[in-house]
């Protein structure tokens, strides 16, 4: 493998590792918030009992997404030398906006949050909380910017040629709100809230499984379905949305994504299957004929795109992505069923009576992990071959100075380390599980 | 070159700020990792550690931040830099890495093996970080064999000079000087005793490599100094960190705990300024050809891009200001271990 390949490998495992943490933090601190406030409001000791748990578990996470973020901020330069000097006028300032506006708000704050509780009142640690949860979601705003900036470049011009071209900025605005901007970020962070929830409610169905912390797991549960079914639904919306400007600004992806091959016809949509490239046709699958123009231009005869109007040598991997994209819709529908038949039991009275519904949230914390982590290798393998989209490609963006052996060093020792970080982590997540909250001042079963 | 008081100027010390807040900031927690060792029981240890426990994660946002503000202000740079010394910041990000587990990690259990392994990890990771800031800092005044398009041409293991890691010797031992100053003023009873027993060591540790240093620059590198010749003024800000530096001995003895910390902050702020005065105008400095060097004009972004940051910094900095003065304000006083700490 060449040095391309094996940065490429490195970036892709470095962020997807990272990219474990954040949404789960993100989606916590909402429901950390939805929680501290309802103690709040209604003084319920149950509530606070609440918040401190998940707060000591949103800690530990936190801990991991800081340690493996400071990784990411770096790896631009060291491995992306020559992409850095491209896009540095325009994506450095949404970096830099993201560590002056989010992360300092965020670590300052969590401060309070998790060693607060006995040194300030209890409105001021509410107040961190929102403030924690804040500066989880700005970074998320300044990153995806930053990177959807790179999907859909906008408000820039080309100055310099060959070599030494590079990006510059003409209007801020225009760079801030690119065309895929405000989409991707609505799907990014309902994907977040998911992840935040699912895993509350897994461990809460566990806890009901065991017939532990009963009280405590029946509203940490009736929170998590709440909030898992509006963000499902809503992800299934955004995702819709950003499906439809792909079509405009990223033709390629969406026809890959498809496994769209004609130059202009209307496309089925596929529930799943296959592609076999060179004959161009998905084996195995099961098509809807006419359900792709039908989601985008609300006309199942209208013509979309296919990967046939590009080169070859501009279009993505075509399995590949169609593999991970379809991967994250199943999942979405998934998600939404369990969550939403959730709602149904509970209003029924009965979410917390079915042994099966229950295993079955045990696992779905799974879902959202899959589909965030399967979402961004649509989004970014399907932008192959370019770095930049049809500005800059990737093989042009890496750094010149940087020798194949340094790189297997360091992508042997990001494997090592990230596994055993990950050995660690899931280890101290079952212990702090296994041991629950505190039941300092409810019994078991007092209120219920 | 003539100094001109413009935005790509601005630039050049607002970067500058935000290395040396960094350096104040997490100069003290890398250095309470460095004496972490010296402690011995494993309360001592949590007590170390508590020391630091609500700040370390904001004190590396400085670091964060200032390497998005190379990216974005001066990009040719922060590639240069980050992809010319590629091992060494690896390196340097794995000690991160292990030093942000180790805290959170080190108190979830209670087997002796398992808090050994944390200490340790916490301990090794802080002090070569500090190393390597110090190597990289040693190599940026030396300058680097950078060619034409900004590369790096020289290998990881030209990067270990004598001189550069005589840097990183100094640095280590100005954090642990500066760490054992704040564990002073965060700490009561015995474990309070026992550092403060160990300042004047850390003192005269780093006044040692100091001086030895500032020989070797004063002799061998004389485009540190080309300023200072220009303005003898600038002189007082060696004199000011020399009279820093002897003032903590003072305000030790005298029970003064917190005065001490700030003369220590005081001395590692002269210290950046002189580094910043020594390289300006170039950020990069070029052995192979002083026309290759990168500097604050040629590495820069457009002038539209440092207007828009500098609108950022202007709105950010005095959030960032108040958050950082009210979470020390809120967590002053000494340390004391309860259900919340590590
Ligand atoms: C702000 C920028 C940014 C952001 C937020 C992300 N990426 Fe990305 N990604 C890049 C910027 C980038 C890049 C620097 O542009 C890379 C490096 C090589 C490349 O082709 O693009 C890249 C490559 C890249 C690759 C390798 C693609 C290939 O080389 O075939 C994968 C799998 C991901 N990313 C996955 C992710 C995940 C899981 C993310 C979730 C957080 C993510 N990216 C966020
Ligand atoms: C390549 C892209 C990315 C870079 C360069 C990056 C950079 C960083 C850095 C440096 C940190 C540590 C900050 C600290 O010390 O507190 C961090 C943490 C964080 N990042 Fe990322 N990040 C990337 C992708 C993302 C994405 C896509 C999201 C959200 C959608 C995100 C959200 C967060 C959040 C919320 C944190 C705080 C820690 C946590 O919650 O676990 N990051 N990131
Ligand atoms: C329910 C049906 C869903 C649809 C129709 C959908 C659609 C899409 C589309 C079209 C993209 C590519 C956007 C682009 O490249 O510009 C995308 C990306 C992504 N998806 Fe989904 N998605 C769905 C469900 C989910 C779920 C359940 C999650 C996670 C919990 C998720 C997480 C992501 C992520 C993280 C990305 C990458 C970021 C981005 O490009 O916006 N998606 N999705």
């Amino acid at each position: 493998m060449d040095t391309l390949m094996l940065s490429r490998m490195q970036f892709a495992i470095t962020i997807a590792f990272h990219y474990i943490f954040p949404p789960m933090t993100i989606g916590l601190g909402v429901i950390l918030v939805i929680m501290e406030g309802m103690y709040m409001k209604t003084k319920n000791e149950i509530y606070h009992q609440m918040t401190r748990f998940w707060v000591k578990i949103f800690g530990l996470i936190f801990a991991l997404g800081v340690a493996t973020g400071i990784v990411m901020e770096f790896e631009f330069g060291t491995n992306w030398a020559n992409y850095s000097r491209f896009v540095g006028d325009v994506f450095g300032s949404a970096l830099a906006a993201e560590g002056i506006f989010a992360f300092f708000l965020e670590s300052g704050f969590l401060a309070i949050l998790l060693f607060g509780w006995d040194k300030v009142k209890p409105r001021t640690h509410f107040i961190s909380t929102i403030m924690v949860s804040f500066g989880a979601h700005f970074s998320a705003v300044w990153i995806v910017i930053a990177n959807s900036w790179q999907q859909t470049p906008a408000g820039h011009h080309i100055v310099g040629d060959g070599a030494t071209a590079r990006a510059e900025i003409v209007d801020f605005w225009a760079m801030i709100f690119n065309p895929s901007a405000m989409d991707r970020l609505a799907h990014v962070l309902c994907g977040c809230w998911q992840a935040g929830a699912f895993l509350v409610l897994s461990v809460s169905a566990f806890y009901l499984l065991r017939k532990k912390h009963i009280e405590f797991a029946k509203r940490s549960m009736t929170i998590a379905l709440i909030v898992g079914a509006a963000a499902s639904i809503l992800q299934l919306a955004s995702g819709h949305y950003s499906a439809i400007v792909l079509e405009k600004h990223q033709p390629a992806k969406l026809a890959a994504f498809e496994a769209h091959y004609p130059k202009h016809e209307p496309a089925p949509y596929h529930l799943f299957g296959w592609v076999n490239d060179k004959e161009q046709r998905v084996k195995f699958g099961v098509e809807v004929p006419g359900l792709l123009s039908f989601l985008l231009h609300g006309d199942p005869k209208a013509p979309v795109t296919g990967l046939n109007a590009f080169p070859p040598d501009e279009r993505p991997p075509v399995n590949i992505v169609f593999q991970t994209y379809h991967g994250m819709v199943i999942i979405g529908v998934g998600l939404i069923a369990i969550s939403w038949f959730g709602l149904f039991l509970l209003w029924r009275k009965k979410a917390f009576d079915y042994k099966w519904y229950l295993r079955l949230c045990v696992i779905s914390v799974l879902g959202p992990q899959l589909s965030n982590q399967l979402g961004w290798f649509s989004a970014e393998i399907g932008r192959q071959p370019y770095i930049v989209y049809k500005l800059l490609k990737t093989a042009e963006g890496i750094s010149a100075s940087v020798s194949r052996s340094e790189v297997i060093t360091s992508l042997i020792l990001f494997g090592v380390i990230y596994l055993m970080l990950l050995a660690v982590f899931i280890y101290l997540m079952n212990e702090k599980i296994q041991h629950g909250p505190e039941d300092t001042v409810i019994e078991e079963g007092h209120r219920a | 070159m003539t100094f001109a008081f413009d935005l790509n100027t601005i630039w050049f010390i607002l970067v500058g700020a935000l290395f040396t807040g960094y350096a104040v900031l997490d100069g003290f927690d890398l250095g309470v990792g460095a004496l972490h060792l010296l402690t011995k029981t494993d309360k001592e240890r949590r007590l170390m550690i508590n020391s630091i426990g609500p700040v370390w994660d904001g004190n590396e946002v400085w670091l964060v931040t200032g390497g998005g503000a190379l990216f974005a202000a001066f990009p040719r740079a922060y590639a240069a830099v980050f992809s010319g010394f590629y091992m060494a910041f690896m390196l340097f990000l794995f000690c991160l890495i292990f030093r942000a587990v180790a805290i959170e990690f080190r108190s979830k259990q209670p087997m002796r093996w398992w808090r050994r392994m944390w200490d340790i990890s916490f301990s090794i990771a802080s002090i070569i970080s500090s190393f390597i800031l110090g190597v990289v800092l040693g190599n940026v005044i030396n300058g680097i064999p950078l060619d034409q398009a900004g590369n790096n041409t020289d290998s990881f293991w030209h990067l270990f000079h004598f001189y550069p890691i005589m840097i990183g010797i100094t640095t280590v031992a100005l954090f642990m000087m500066h760490g054992a100053i704040y564990v002073v003023l965060k700490t009561e009873g015995e474990l309070h005793n026992k550092v403060r027993g160990w300042i004047n060591n850390t003192i005269i540790f780093f006044i040692l490599c100091y001086v030895f240093i500032t020989m070797i620059t004063l002799t061998y590198i004389p485009h540190m100094i080309q300023y200072f010749k220009m303005y003898p003024f600038l002189f007082v800000l060696p004199m000011l960190n020399m009279l820093a530096i002897a003032n903590i001995p003072r305000e030790i003895v005298r029970g003064k705990d917190f005065n001490a910390f700030l003369s220590s902050c005081a001395a590692m702020i002269a210290l950046m300024t002189i580094f910043g005065i020594g390289i300006f105008p170039n950020l990069i400095l070029s052995t192979i050809n002083p026309d290759f060097s990168l500097n604050l004009y040629n590495a820069a972004s457009s002038p539209t891009t440092l207007r828009i940051m500098l609108i950022i910094a202007i709105i950010g900095i005095p959030l960032v200001l108040a958050y950082t003065v009210s979470i020390y304000w809120i967590f002053r006083g000494k340390v004391k271990l309860d259900d919340h700490s590590y």
